[in-house]
């Protein structure tokens, strides 16, 4: 009863990156990044696995990426979603262990355990959900998580379903750009066009909006899920392995520990020489000294072409929206590798102008992620996001030939019906399969799942009508449903999804992350109950400085103070099963005081009424 | 047509693109299940939100807009409906094939062959633009069937533009 005291549950903005991650959240209407417990607002991508079997996650993992990089996982990101023959590339250059039993979905061999891509980023949404626990103290079990946009329908469901392993409720994903857009449009213009250009640790996405009255309309967007600040730290990875062999005699690119090591000192200077013209690699292993030189001239010489990548998006993405590069009032730029000179100068070659950096890029995608949570909580009002899907979807027809039944850049929720029917005479089932991408062969295209609409009474051949609907939510995730045109009855289908966990596996991973009691969850179960008997246990002192507890029996009273006694009891514990049981007595045997409490707020306040 | 009435407005291929997407916008902060408060509300509005985009997408171009219109009328506006080809049509676009293909070989100045092809599209947008108005004045089936071809000739030059690539290099 006493519930109706205390706010709704917190929704909070996630920013789960490929190389860090963070959490966000409105406070007094404005975004704000939460800091960890060590101090940290960023939270390392990094997994790992101690030997003693406890997870570490952050700031702690990346020095085990070091001392052992064969229990500790980073860039995960570039896994989710993904199958193992889109994969083959990452293998040669991260030290990702694939466990061999990862045939539709991967599974990551971390010392003696393997785990699925969204388990281990559920991991990391944990230590997230955690740090905003402790900022906020409150619960947090809902979230708005950002994808990149030109996330495909397998990696959102990926992201989506680490969400749902981690214990969130995840209300929207919403596309990194988007939330970039959303942070910068706080108190700005009120009309105009923004371009978003996102280079981030692993993927490029580019967004153009249109801003009008709060109204954030994407236009358009495009992108690649495989380029970013990585791929410049392989270069120059690569080129340091390169110089030791020759130098030493030794090929230490096998050596995972001498590798991470080496990797962790280049991206030092890569980071350096954004802001100076000339940075040193040092490294030092088992005595020897490698030392050298890397001048931003030569440094640009090496990126130049990943960066050229980038602008191809871009004009495909000005031409699908409809503008030119003089139509665009503002351009934003978004992830860590937009720090680099040589790609702002040429993001202001492109776009004629010059770009926005107030906000901290590595911030900006959590603080409109925040905002996001903000709009679908009610608690920040007039704003709304209009977004796209990045890909089109298309139905495998005759001769493997798609026909696209929804577009790309087509404003989400988007939908589209299609009619099937048979083929032969007697026919009962019909076996579609839908792709998504741009090609005209269904194999060049990504295949996101086969049904099979079953069941379908025998009738002479092309006389059934199914309708299926084809819906893209506003996650930019694919919904299938079917009828019987005839009968309007819903039609039976299997659905088979070609990557990623079925529905089922989820599930079960979800069991299993609550039943096997990983002792982070349990503490957070525990931590949560424990806010909700401060809650009640407070209230309840509150309400004993009132008429309304004068106004109650003697054994009222005590019925009362022996059930907080009881809840005192099991409060330190931690069977967070015993605190809720506790707080649910507490709740019911309060009632009474309760109603009396609001009958006396609401006399004192008709009382308050000049008539 | 389930289109127009979703913008309350009356059938008309003569659309003011500023008045359509003020309406779309004011529609989008109506319907959308962002907006609402109770996740009850939100199947709906979810639902009610991809009809209005499903909408503004098909009404917001003319080419489509036409296309929609003639599909409520019992036009083929599919690929099928290239079949019936009248022969000038066919004469007219073997020569323009002829141009592009030079073009694309390098033995003709690329500047001519545009101007032309991009004349002809003109043409066509102006000539499409009249039998927007006409049809709008008294929904007079015949002026659909004379849209029917002219679209069928815009698609032809647009094909063969895609297939000559040379949109890229304008």
């Amino acid at each position: 009863m006493f519930q109706i005291e205390f706010d709704n549950d917190r929704v909070v903005g996630i920013d789960l990156g490929t190389t860090n991650s963070l959490v966000a959240s409105m406070e007094a209407g404005r975004p704000e990044v939460i800091v960890g417990e060590d101090g940290d607002k960023l939270v390392p991508s990094v997994v790992s696995l101690s030997p003693a079997g406890d997870l570490i996650v952050g700031n702690r993992a990346r020095q085990e990426l070091i001392d052992h990089p064969d229990r500790t996982i980073y860039s995960v990101k570039r896994l989710m979603g993904r199958g193992i023959a889109d994969v083959q590339e990452e293998i040669k250059l991260f030290p990702f262990h694939i466990a061999p039993d990862s045939e539709s979905v991967i599974r990551v061999q971390l010392g003696e355990r393997t785990f699925t891509p969204p388990e281990i980023s559920a991991f990391i949404l944990r230590q997230l959900r955690k740090n905003a626990e402790a900022r906020l103290d409150a619960p947090v079990t809902k979230a708005v998580i950002t994808v990149p946009a030109y996330f495909n329908d397998a990696q959102r469901q990926a992201t989506r379903d680490a969400g749902r392993i981690a214990g969130l409720e995840v209300l929207r994903l919403v596309n990194e750009p988007t939330a970039a857009a959303l942070a910068y449009g706080l108190d700005k213009r009120k009309e105009g066009i923004i371009a978003v250009y996102d280079l981030g640790g692993g993927t490029f996405d580019i967004s153009i909006l249109k801003l009008h009255d709060g109204i954030f309309e994407v236009l358009a967007t495009h992108g690649d899920t495989h380029l970013g600040g990585d791929d410049i730290d392989n270069r120059l990875l690569r080129i340091a392995l390169e110089d030791i062999q020759s130098e030493w005699n030794d090929d230490l690119s096998q050596t995972g520990e001498a590798v991470q090591t080496l990797r962790r000192d280049v991206i030092r200077a890569k980071e350096a020489l954004s802001f100076q013209p000339v940075a040193t690699v040092e490294f030092t292993w088992h005595g020897k000294h490698y030392h050298r030189e890397i001048t931003r001239e030569l440094f640009e010489g090496l990126i130049q072409d990943i960066v050229d990548r980038t602008l191809g998006p871009c004009r495909a993405c000005m031409k699908d929206a409809g503008v030119t590069p003089e139509q665009i009032d503002e351009v934003v730029l978004v992830g860590g590798s937009t720090r680099i000179p040589m790609v702002r100068s040429a993001v202001e070659v492109l776009f004629r102008a010059r770009p926005h950096t107030e906000l901290n890029p590595d911030e900006v995608v959590a603080l409109g992620a925040a905002v996001q949570a903000g709009i679908l909580s009610g608690s920040v009002e007039n704003q709304l996001l209009l977004d796209v899907t990045p890909l089109s979807l298309g139905i495998e027809t005759a001769g493997g030939v798609v026909s696209k039944i929804i577009h790309r850049n087509s404003t989400i929720p988007a939908s589209a019906t299609e009619s099937f029917t048979t083929g032969i005479d007697g026919q009962t089932n019909v076996l579609i399969h839908v792709v998504q991408g741009e090609r005209e062969m269904a194999k060049d295209c990504r295949s996101l799942l086969r049904f099979d609409l079953k069941d379908i009474a025998p009738m002479p051949a092309g006389m059934p009508r199914i309708e299926v609907r084809f819906l893209i939510d506003a996650n930019g995730i694919l919904n299938v449903t079917a009828r019987d045109a005839r009968t309007g009855k819903e039609q039976s289908m299997d659905v088979q999804p070609s990557y990623g966990l079925s529905l089922e596996e989820t599930e079960a991973m979800i069991d299993d992350a609550l039943a096997h009691g990983d002792e982070d969850l349990q503490a957070a179960e525990v931590a949560t109950a424990r806010v909700e008997a401060d809650r009640i246990l407070l209230a309840i002192d509150k309400a004993k400085k009132t008429d309304a507890w004068g106004a109650l029996s003697d054994s009222e009273r005590d019925r009362i103070t022996g059930a907080v006694r009881q809840l005192q009891s099991v409060y330190h514990g931690t069977d967070h099963h015993a605190i809720t049981a506790s707080i649910e007595a507490l709740n019911e045997i309060t009632r009474g005081l309760a109603e009396n409490m609001m009958n006396t707020a609401v006399n004192t306040a008709l009382k308050g009424v000049k008539v | 047509m389930k289109y127009f009435e979703v913008f309350e407005i009356p059938p008309a291929l003569a659309l003011d693109p500023r008045d359509l997407e003020k309406r779309f916008y004011a529609l989008s902060r109506k319907l959308h299940p962002d907006l609402r408060r109770n996740p009850a509300d939100r199947a709906e509005a979810e639902e009610a939100t991809a009809v209005l985009n499903d909408a503004y997408r098909s009404l917001k171009d003319p080419i489509q807009r036409a296309e929609y219109v003639l599909k409520h009328h019992g036009f083929d506006i599919g690929e099928q409906g290239t079949k019936n080809v009248p022969p000038e049509l066919l004469e007219e676009m073997f020569e323009l094939n002829l141009m592009l293909e030079e073009m694309q070989e390098g033995t003709a100045c690329s500047l001519g062959p545009w101007v032309e092809v991009s004349d002809k599209l003109n043409q066509i947008d102006e000539e499409l633009k009249t039998r927007f108005s006409e049809w709008d004045a008294g929904h007079q089936h015949e002026t659909l069937g004379a849209i029917r071809g002219i679209l069928n000739r815009r698609k032809y030059i647009t094909n063969l533009i895609a297939k000559a690539n040379v949109s890229d290099r304008i």
